[in-house]
Parts: structure tokens; sequence; C-alpha cells
């Protein structure tokens, strides 16, 4: 029994203490973990994917309902959280380099905390925009009023796919702040180095994905028809 | 073998200049009426960005192709599910795509 103990703690080579022993290095580990964050982010497109087909099917039937409904939206606010969420992306890149160049965990953890609070902006703008729409009965549902009758009925579709779209952006971007919280705290114990950092460049990937999402979003949310 | 791909923070500031740039311009078009244009250039200016911040800021363009073709498969299964759909959508009684004379495309009531 002992002698298995043995066999399997010492199996004949030094490796670096975060290497898996399925994978041959630490390169081939980072590959294979990259490789399964991309195929994941191939279901993430599918997964908004799905509202988006919904968005051109309902566009294409109802085009003139969609630049009214649109117009209740605020353009500034639109834009402002839009220059956030690219802004988060260069902090973001700027924490994988930091992990990448094996900085201190002090250059870490400000990268890190600067994405949070960008993520945090952007989520407080929206909750601000949320509640405009309650406010003004724009929710889908027996309290929606819409102030062209004839819209009525058909506005609540461009509602429904506006609360569905950005909903799931923003759950999403909860989602990657509570992990970002958590590679902060790791990035702090001075776990991330320049040999071993692969759940920050994974986060990396994550949430560049969500910023691209809503690349999609904002233009076709926000600005549909222009000025009136 | 994608081993570790460390990217140039200059680069990086220059692909954030870019995006927000892109932006301005998006907000900017939005406001000049330019009639059916305005949708495809809001899409292509989207897309332009997007493939910044995938190329640059995730790196795709450093990937070996294993990487490249997995992603790309991500926007031909979506092709597919948009084609596939609107066959059927689009060619139903009473919501086809018609098009009249005065307001190019518009559904039917």
């Amino acid at each position: 029994m002992s002698e298995v103990h043995a066999a399997l703690a010492d199996h004949g080579h030094e490796h670096h203490p975060r290497l898996q022993h399925h994978f041959d290095s630490l390169e081939q580990q980072l590959y294979a973990s990259t490789f399964g964050m991309w195929v994941f982010l191939v279901t993430e497109v599918l997964f908004f994917g799905g509202l988006f087909m919904a968005y051109i099917v309902y566009r294409i039937w109802y085009p003139d309902m969609f630049v009214h409904a649109s117009s209740h939206l605020s353009v500034p606010l639109g834009t402002f959280n839009t220059a956030v969420l690219i802004g988060s992306s260069l902090t973001m890149a700027y924490a994988v380099n930091a992990a990448q160049r094996g900085a201190r965990p002090r250059e870490q953890v400000i990268w890190l905390f600067g994405t949070m609070v960008l993520g945090a902006i952007f989520l407080g703008v929206k909750v601000i925009e949320y509640m405009d729409k309650i406010t003004h009965h724009l929710v889908p549902g027996p309290n929606f009023h819409f102030e062209d009758p004839a819209y009525q009925a058909t506005a609540q579709i461009y509602y429904s796919l506006y609360f569905a779209l950005t909903g799931l952006h923003a759950s999403h971007m909860i989602v990657g702040m509570v992990i970002l919280a958590i590679l902060a705290y790791k990035a702090a114990k001075g776990q991330f180095t320049a040999e071993w950092y692969t759940p920050v460049e994974i986060m990396g990937l994550y949430w560049h994905f969500v910023d691209l999402v809503w690349i999609f979003l904002f233009p076709l949310l926000y600005l549909i028809g222009g000025a009136h | 073998m994608s081993g570790h791909i460390i990217g140039n923070r200059f680069t990086y500031f220059l692909v954030f200049i870019a995006l927000m740039v892109g932006t301005a311009v998006t907000v900017a078009v939005t406001y000049i009426h330019l009639g059916w244009l305005n949708l495809p250039l809001a899409l292509a200016i989207a897309t332009t960005k997007a493939v910044l911040v995938i190329m640059f800021f995730m790196h795709l363009k450093d990937h070996p192709k294993l990487i490249k073709v997995t992603f790309a498969a991500a926007f031909f299964f979506f092709a597919i599910l948009v084609a596939h759909t609107l066959s059927d959508y689009l060619s139903r009684e009473g919501h086809g795509m018609q098009t009249y004379p005065a307001s190019g495309l518009v559904a039917n009531p």
C-alpha cells in the first residue's frame, strides 16, 4: 500500500505544482484550457444567437414599431455604457498582461479591481435605465402602456426583446464580476505568475466576449431610426 | 501549440481608441438619415469593432488554426439558424415580407 503511494508521489520528474498529471507541459495545459473556453464561447454565441434570431424576425415584421419603441431608450446613457464597457475590456487586457508578465500582486489586483469598478458602473446605469422603463410602464405585461395606441400591442415585443437581451447580457456581467472578485483575491495572494496564469487568461476571453455582445446590442436596441 | 501569447500594451491602447472612435461614429451616423443604408452601416461598424476585439483583445489572430476554425464555426451555425428560420417566417401567409413602392419593406398588417 505504501509502495503505491510512494510511486504516485514520486513519478520520476520534477514539475510545476500547477501542472496537472494528465498534461505533458504547462503550455499544453494552457492550450487545452484556452481551447475549452473558445468552445464554450461558441455555445455562448448560439445562446445569444437565439435571441438575436427572434430580434431579426420581429424587426422584419414590424420595422416601424421598432423605430417608435426604441425612441424611449436613452442614447446618451447607452453610449456612456458602451464606452464604460470598452474601457473595462482595456483594463481586463491589462490585467491578463500583468499576470502574464508575473507583475507584482498589487498591479494585478489594481487592473482586476478596475475592471470590476467599470463593470459595476455599467450595471448601475443599467439599473437606472430599468427603473425608468418601470416608471414609464414599458415593462411587457398587463401594466404596459405605450403612448401611441397603434403600437400598444406590438411595442411589447420590442420591450420583451430589450429586457431578454440586456438581461441575459447583464447576468453574464454579474457572473463575470463574481469571478473577477475571486481572481483579485487569488492575485492578491500572489498565485498568478508568468509560468501559470490560466484563470486570468480564460476570464479575459469571457469578459471580452461579453463586451462583444454589447457591441451588437447597442446599435440594434438604441440606435434605430436616429433623431426624431 | 498555443503557448503563451503576450500582447503589447500600447497595441491594446490603440485598439481601445479605435473602439471609442467606432462608437462615436456609429452614434453620429444614426443622426444622419440614410434610409435603408443606416442599418447595414451600423452593422458594418459593429462588425469592425467586434473583429478588433476578437483579433487583438482575445488574440484570435495569434491562436492556432484549431481555435480559429472552432470560433468561426459559431458564426457558421448562427448563419444556418438565420437562413432556415427566415425561410420559414418570411414565407408565411399574412406575415411575409412585401415591398410597397412608397415605404420600402414593410410587414403585412
